[in-house]
């Protein structure tokens, strides 16, 4: 529980997002629109839950398009395909880790490794393929690779009882150095050949397509499958999860699996498509902790039990829209790091207030 | 080994005898002797420290005695854990729910549990079944699809009960359920005690320190005092002034302190007189 309040806050000193002060605004007003409505439809306790829910992920793309429109309106250069289709694919990875990191952060653990394992995972896959391994196979074995970083962090964590927050705090180290020592700490050039690699990148799209595709497939799976539920349950009350006969470690454990083996993937997909390189440096906290961020914009639980990955997905999306938006406007970089922590700022407050007002709620 | 003259020609729902728990130098129980009659409902008072709460673990499995036995429907049965209990019928509901709040009302109710069509969630005939328990049972929620959180302590305690009974509970365990309530929201449990009571299937032992509420949905009560059944007789054949005499001598008995919460308790009996 605790450990995850402490990467949201080293996460926005960090500083990973970018509003104008205009923008947050947006955000503030939009949320504020959330928070009555629930109030005052007190009488009607039914689907209040859930609605408040819907309410908070479209309140993210509600502020994701008044964004658009805003920069758009700025200058016209924003809204062309070219600089569009920039900033879907600079969104992706942070999308895709994202994915991985609601289904930790909704059962009350966090993965601050990701980042590591997004630029570990690349040189897996290369190393496989330089002893001859197919590249199919050595996709597969760098996937196994990171799912097994994902275990490692779950059973860790789960049999010995660490909090999340510590294991993956030294993984992250560990998984650093391990990448610096097998890269020799350069980059290598990644494969950009033959259908497997347009699939994992290679074509325009193809990174925003997996971001998209296992966005859906993730939120049908939290909300349309006992997997989901149980997740969900883990986070809200592991206790009474427990009693109910749910395997809560396992849940968690399966969860990091998921988060590690979604990073693995966005490290491939990132390497092949934006930069055409495997970099050892690429990834790491910054882009973890924007996928946290992007998570806890989306309208993700701190506390656990409660979450969205099309929430997560959208806020990834917000903070690309912010960051380019900003790189278009010529806003200077060091002004540029004091709104992104301002406006994530803003965004855990909203997002705990709205909690506890909906927890409050049953007393009322 | 059973004691043949107690066994009637239908076989107890649970029978505990002579059970003791012993936590190294503390004797929690010394030796319980206690039974409950297929859909009979039996309310369990005692003051706090009597060994309710370790009773309650032993009949649920969590805790094992360190001596005696207990048998269910007549059988002698050791219970290994808590899963083993529930695979034999025996549901507890805790007095902390073990409800997940972040969760509507239809998918706690079928909590791990829930119908599959491969690996989805069935949840039309979730909420249709959801529906159809609270109705059954007589509960007035606004809406299955309501998150719990949302719902009164009442209301989650009577869907925390309508889950053990729809898990095939045959003995139903209720630890305090009426603890911490409003005389409204106790007031929905009561109904569905009553309720299940009527329907005469379901073996229910009641923990609650009121003991009015006790006399008006029980058949039989037993009183727990320093880790014995002190108490046992037909709710018909009892009052509340005379279980708290019964508690209150205990007092009254000892020394100085404990006089005084005698005291105490014959001024809240006069007072209810």
């Amino acid at each position: 529980m605790t450990e995850k309040s402490v990467p949201a806050k080293d996460d926005a000193s960090d500083g990973k997002t970018v509003p104008t002060q205009r923008r947050s605004a947006g955000t503030a007003t939009d949320s504020s629109v959330a928070v009555p409505a629930p109030a005052a439809g007190r009488g009607w306790l039914s689907s209040w839950g859930s609605s408040v829910l819907r309410l908070r992920e479209l309140s993210v793309v509600i502020v994701v398009i008044v964004l658009i429109v805003y920069f758009q309106f700025s200058n016209s250069a924003f809204s062309s395909s070219s600089n569009l289709s920039n900033i879907a694919n600079f969104a992706s990875a942070a999308a895709i880790v994202a994915a991985g990191e609601v289904f930790l952060l909704i059962c009350g653990e966090i993965d601050l490794s990701a980042g590591m394992t997004f630029g570990l995972v690349p040189f897996v896959m290369m190393a496989a393929n330089d002893d001859g391994v197919p590249m199919i196979l050595s996709v597969i074995i760098a996937l196994l690779v990171a799912a097994a970083i994902g275990a490692f962090n779950g059973l860790v964590s789960q049999l010995l009882r660490l909090p999340s927050f510590i294991t993956t705090l030294g993984t992250l180290y560990l998984l650093h150095g391990v990448t610096l020592k097998v890269s020799h700490n350069f980059p290598r050039p990644a494969p950009q050949d033959g259908w497997l690699m347009h699939i994992l990148g290679a074509s325009k799209w193809s990174e925003f397509i997996w971001a998209v595709g296992l966005a859906v497939v993730m939120q049908v799976v939290l909300t349309m499958t006992p997997w989901g539920s149980q997740t969900i349950a883990t986070g809200a009350n592991m206790l009474g999860a427990s009693e109910a006969g749910i395997k809560v470690r396992l849940v968690k454990i399966r969860a990091f699996v998921i988060a590690s083996t979604f990073a693995g993937l966005a490290g491939i997909l990132d390497g092949v498509h934006i930069s055409h390189s495997f970099d050892p440096n690429a990834g790491g906290n910054d882009l973890m902790f924007e996928a946290v961020a992007a998570c806890v914009i989306g309208g993700t639980a701190l506390l656990g039990g409660s979450g969205t990955v099309i929430g997560g997905f959208f806020g990834a999306m917000l903070l690309a829209v912010l960051q380019d938006g900003f790189n278009i406007q010529g806003i200077d970089a060091t002004t540029f790091i004091v709104i992104e922590g301002v406006a994530i700022l803003i965004a855990m407050v909203l997002n705990t207030q709205l909690a506890r007002l909906r927890r409050g709620a049953k007393e009322g | 080994m059973t004691d043949e003259a107690t066994t009637t020609a239908a076989p107890l729902a649970i029978r505990a005898e002579n059970i003791g728990k012993r936590f190294g130098q503390v004797q929690a129980l010394r030796s319980i002797n206690l039974s409950v009659a297929r859909g009979e409902v039996l309310g369990l008072i005692g003051d706090n420290g009597a060994g309710k709460s370790t009773l309650i673990k032993i009949l649920t499995g969590f805790h094992q005695p360190t001596s005696g036995q207990l048998y269910i429907d007549g059988q002698p049965v050791t219970l290994n854990s808590v899963q083993h209990a529930r695979s034999l019928g025996i549901e507890t509901v805790f007095q902390d729910l073990a409800l997940i709040n972040t969760l509507p009302v239809y998918l706690n109710l079928h909590l791990n549990k829930e119908p599959r069509f491969g690996p989805f969630l069935r949840k039309g005939l979730m909420r249709r079944n959801a529906r159809r328990y609270l109705d059954d049972i007589g509960i007035n929620i606004p809406s299955i699809n309501a998150e719990v959180a949302n719902l009164s302590g009442g209301q989650r305690q009577a869907i925390a009960v309508a889950r053990s009974v729809y898990s095939d509970a045959r003995i139903l365990l209720l630890d305090e359920p009426l603890a911490a309530m409003g005389a409204k929201e106790g007031g929905i449990i009561l109904d569905l005690i009553s309720m299940l009571r009527s329907r005469g299937d379901l073996s229910i032992i009641l923990i609650a320190h009121n003991y009015t509420q006790v006399l008006d949905v029980c058949d039989r009560v037993n009183l727990l005092q320093h880790g014995e059944i002190t108490f046992d007789k037909k709710t018909s054949e009892t009052s509340a002034e005379e279980l708290l005499d019964m508690v209150a001598n205990e007092y009254r008995v000892g020394g100085s302190k404990a006089g005084d919460r005698g005291r105490y308790l014959t001024e809240i009996r006069d007072a209810k007189g």
